[in-house]
């Protein structure tokens, strides 16, 4: 009895504390809804947390912090202090790998240091997002299409063949080439995700299992490419392409300042891209059918969309976003196919499309945060000695906290949110 | 009765097409065999295409003249195709079965005619044993998301479950040099990443397709980097495992084509066959598996009657991520003896692919991921009968007939109804 008076004291305290009138100013309601679980403090403390958990694992899996724990109950400062100077020193590479070195600057404002290795980490940083956002636009966006498009990494390897072919076989003239070598990227990547669709479209085929299959036929097939003849360097043994022409490469952005600034225009073209797919999911047909049927595809159908061809459209784009991107790569830093031309990037999409929600802009801002992640891993590795594969373990965990908004409210003990972007409403099967 | 009456049960009949599905993949066979009779008749040499039942190309064995074989056995598959336009839905199996056979067949006298005189055999006994053994981690992949899903919780973290039950396996085995403490932190390796599909996908209610994917990444990142902090610094002290014995079952291992597939085995193989068999009979003719079943389909109903949903849940996903582990430890005990950054190269999915394609039973899997095998055995075996293919085209066959299969002949599945979806007791 007692106890169900004061569960009713306390929700109507909760009522009270609802009904209480909202805070009139910006800071006011900056304030209010700081500690409440919004999308924006959850992913600041799911970053937080993944940093954390990294630190963790880079103080475990140290050589000489290990060694402390032998003797740990007797004099634990040892290994908290050890703990710490290594933490600290491979976040602050971190840091000074992707946003700015201040030491570079200090150098840079007195005169003694070139300018630029004051732009060098934000160039990398702009670098390494700018496929990233591409390729993960093209799962958010087959996403937001109630498709699971595993294929990215195939698509982005289509796209970045079809940008090279065009890049050193097609001779033309400065500005048309890169247009044209960019539209051949996102055509072959288009077409590749096209197969998927059709298939889904025609016979059922679950998209799952034919993009993972086309992963590595794409794999398989730009191995095949890049020693045939007219295709491979003849000046090189080992398999490689020929170089792109200077006339079809993205031209970069802060080349005046120093040679090592590998910023290039990619960045912009994944900026207007991220615009125009907004612009297409918020205001066109095929933007709003696209969302009708990743919704509720039987609603869709009984409501006069082609369900069908709305999947193959949404592969299509999605594999043409995605080729755009492998494209990026070998116009803008790879400028040769090889084997591993385009790394992981697909793969990596898949994170920044989710931890973007798949939402046009989200993705751009994931992919700064994931360019960031790897442009700092680079320096954390080469002045810390980690394993640049902890970027890896952070991004996975960032990803998770953010999809696991009850997670991070139970750890942090967050205030429900009014307004939530959050949620699993999305959450459904295959 | 009346009339109208007799008119409306008329209307429910459905009128039955000609065109039906399975004079569809007729037509389609029947047009395979004549392009496989007119093209690799064309291509085929007159020399001998050979096929011996043993492991290895001495014996006795089966010779035909190159183009003879490649017409003949392109003409039966392109009868086979033909007969199913005739008899429709009876035999459709078989009918289907014969004709992919006589199409294959086809293909091999036209590539075994053109190779060197020595290299003009295929070992059936090899390729059979290649391809159970190539199938292996799929199998026990797939049996992982088999009990996962259909308690419908869906994985897609198989992947990392090999991983991490390959990197357990290859560090425990080496650190207590034996294989079988390799085996058991392999198992728990995989139990560690089900675990934290299970408490973050059932009580925190998260995406279970995104929580998969990212778990993969998760474990190829740790893996990846307690490989690169432990054990490239010091390979013999972690990262030496030795393989896990062989046990031949004496008698049976001599049957022809068989014997070397199924019964020259070592743990994985008889380990697989036991968990098929297990599992197959556990979820379709016990009370777990009932309630399993029901769980996947509809959870609410189940829960009514007194099915504890997501204990029953949590308890398959762990049991999942120990198969998966196992299945793991195959690739640092059998197929290599060392741990890599990212050595399963993919191949969780693939076993999630078989899982979709095997309709999610357990023998459905296990055929899938033994159609995959035979695909990469087969590549193997013409690589090394100096193919005209190139290699990498070769190594497309087992994803390019995957895809084939699950488009032409597979086509719609349904996953248990409610895969994917938490349930909240209300």
């Amino acid at each position: 009895m007692t106890e169900q008076t004061t569960a009713t004291a306390e929700d109507l305290a909760a009522v009270g504390a609802d009904q209480q009138p909202p805070p009139k100013t910006f800071a006011g309601k900056f304030l209010a809804n700081l500690w409440t679980a919004n999308s924006f403090t959850v992913t600041l403390l799911a970053v937080l947390l993944a940093l954390v958990i990294g630190g963790i694992l880079i103080a475990v899996s140290d050589e000489a912090v290990r060694a402390t724990f032998s003797y740990f109950f007797s004099r634990p400062s040892d290994f908290f202090t050890l703990s710490w100077d290594k933490v600290s020193d491979a976040y602050a590479q971190l840091f000074k790998g992707s946003i700015v070195d201040p030491e570079a600057v200090t150098a840079a404002v007195n005169g003694t240091g070139p300018w630029e290795r004051v732009f060098f980490p934000i160039s990398e940083t702009l670098t390494y997002a700018a496929p990233l956002a591409l390729t993960g636009l093209a799962f958010a966006l087959a996403f937001r299409g109630g498709l699971f498009n595993i294929g990215v990494q195939g698509q982005a390897i289509m796209g970045a063949v079809g940008a090279a072919i065009a890049g050193f076989l097609l001779p033309l003239p400065v500005g048309i080439h890169l247009v044209v070598a960019l539209v051949f990227g996102a055509a072959f990547g288009g077409m590749y995700g096209f197969v998927p669709g059709f298939l889904k479209a025609r016979t059922g085929a679950h998209e799952v299992i034919t993009t993972i299959m086309l992963n590595y036929v794409a794999l398989f097939f730009l191995g095949w490419l890049i020693i045939q003849k007219g295709i491979q360097d003849p000046d090189r043994s080992d398999a490689i392409s020929k170089p792109v022409d200077d006339s079809a490469q993205l031209t970069h952005l802060l080349g005046f300042v120093g040679p090592s600034l590998r910023v290039n225009l990619g960045i912009v073209v994944a900026i207007l891209v991220v615009a125009a797919i907004a612009w297409t999911l918020k205001r066109s047909t095929f933007g709003f059918e696209l969302r009708a049927v990743g919704l509720n595809p039987e609603a869709s159908k009984t409501a006069g969309i082609g369900v069908g061809s709305t999947y193959v459209m949404v592969m299509t784009v999605a594999g043409a976003l995605a080729g755009l991107g492998g494209a990026t790569i070998v116009l803008g830093t790879a400028v040769s196919l090889t084997g591993a031309v385009i790394g992981g990037v697909g793969f990596d999409g898949l994170l920044v499309g989710l931890l973007g929600r798949a939402k046009p802009w989200g993705v751009l801002f994931a992919a700064l945060l994931f360019g960031a992640l790897s442009a700092g891993g680079n320096r954390m590795q080469s002045f810390s000695g980690i394993s640049l594969e902890l970027v890896g373990v952070i991004q996975a965990l960032i990803v998770i906290f953010v999809a696991a908004p009850a997670l991070v409210k139970t750890v942090f003990r967050l205030r429900p949110a009014k307004v939530s972007g959050l949620g699993t409403g999305m959450s459904k099967g295959w | 009765m009346t009339a109208s009456t007799v008119e409306a049960a008329q209307a429910v009949v459905e009128p039955t097409r000609y065109w039906t599905r399975q004079r569809k993949v007729g037509v389609g066979l029947a047009a395979v065999g004549v392009l496989a009779a007119l093209l690799f008749g064309a291509l085929a040499t007159g020399r001998k295409a050979e096929f011996t039942l043993a492991e290895t190309i001495s014996g006795s064995a089966v010779g035909i003249n190159g183009t003879v074989g490649a017409v003949l056995f392109g003409a039966i598959a392109a009868l086979a195709g033909a007969a199913m336009l005739v008899t429709a839905k009876r035999w459709f199996g078989w009918l289907l079965g014969v004709g992919i056979v006589a199409t294959l067949i086809s293909f091999l006298c036209w590539q075994l005619s053109q190779a060197p005189d020595n290299l003009n055999t295929i070992p059936l006994g090899s390729v059979a044993r290649s391809s159970v053994t190539l199938a292996l981690p799929l199998i026990l992949g797939a049996l992982a998301g088999v009990l996962c899903e259909r308690s419908a919780v869906i994985n897609v973290a198989i992947e990392g479950q090999f991983l991490m039950g390959a990197f357990a396996a290859a560090m425990f085995a080496t650190l207590a040099g034996s294989v079988w403490v390799g085996i058991l932190a392999a198992g728990v390796g995989g139990l560690i990443i089900a675990l934290l599909l299970a408490v973050l996908a059932i009580r925190f209610l998260v995406d279970q397709v995104v929580l998969g994917v990212v778990l993969n990444v998760f474990a190829l990142g740790l893996t990846g980097f307690l490989y690169e902090q432990l054990m490239a610094k010091d390979q013999t002290r972690f990262n030496q495992p030795t393989f896990v014995p062989e046990w031949d079952i004496p008698g049976l291992s001599d049957i022809p084509l068989i014997g070397p597939a199924l019964f020259k085995g070592n743990i994985f193989l008889y380990g697989a066959i036991v968990l098929v068999v297990l599992i197959h009979v556990g979820l379709f003719y016990t009370r777990w598996g009932l309630r399993t079943r029901a769980v996947g389909e509809h959870p609410a109903a189940a829960d009514t009657l007194g099915v504890k949903v997501l204990a029953l849940r949590y308890r398959n996903v762990l049991v999942g991520g120990l198969v998966a582990g196992f299945g793991g430890a195959y690739f640092t005990l059998l197929s290599t003896t060392n741990f890599n950054k990212n050595m399963t190269s993919g191949l969780g999915f693939v076993a999630l692919a078989a899982l979709i394609f095997g309709r999610w039973s357990p023998i459905g899997a296990t055929l899938a991921a033994l159609f995959f095998g035979f695909c990469s055995a087969l590549a193997f075996s013409l690589g090394s009968i100096n193919s005209p293919i190139p290699s990498q085209f070769l190594n497309m066959l087992p994803y390019i007939a995957t895809i084939v299969a699950v488009a032409g002949l597979v086509g719609r599945v349904r996953a248990p109804a409610a895969d994917g979806t938490p349930y909240i007791k209300g």
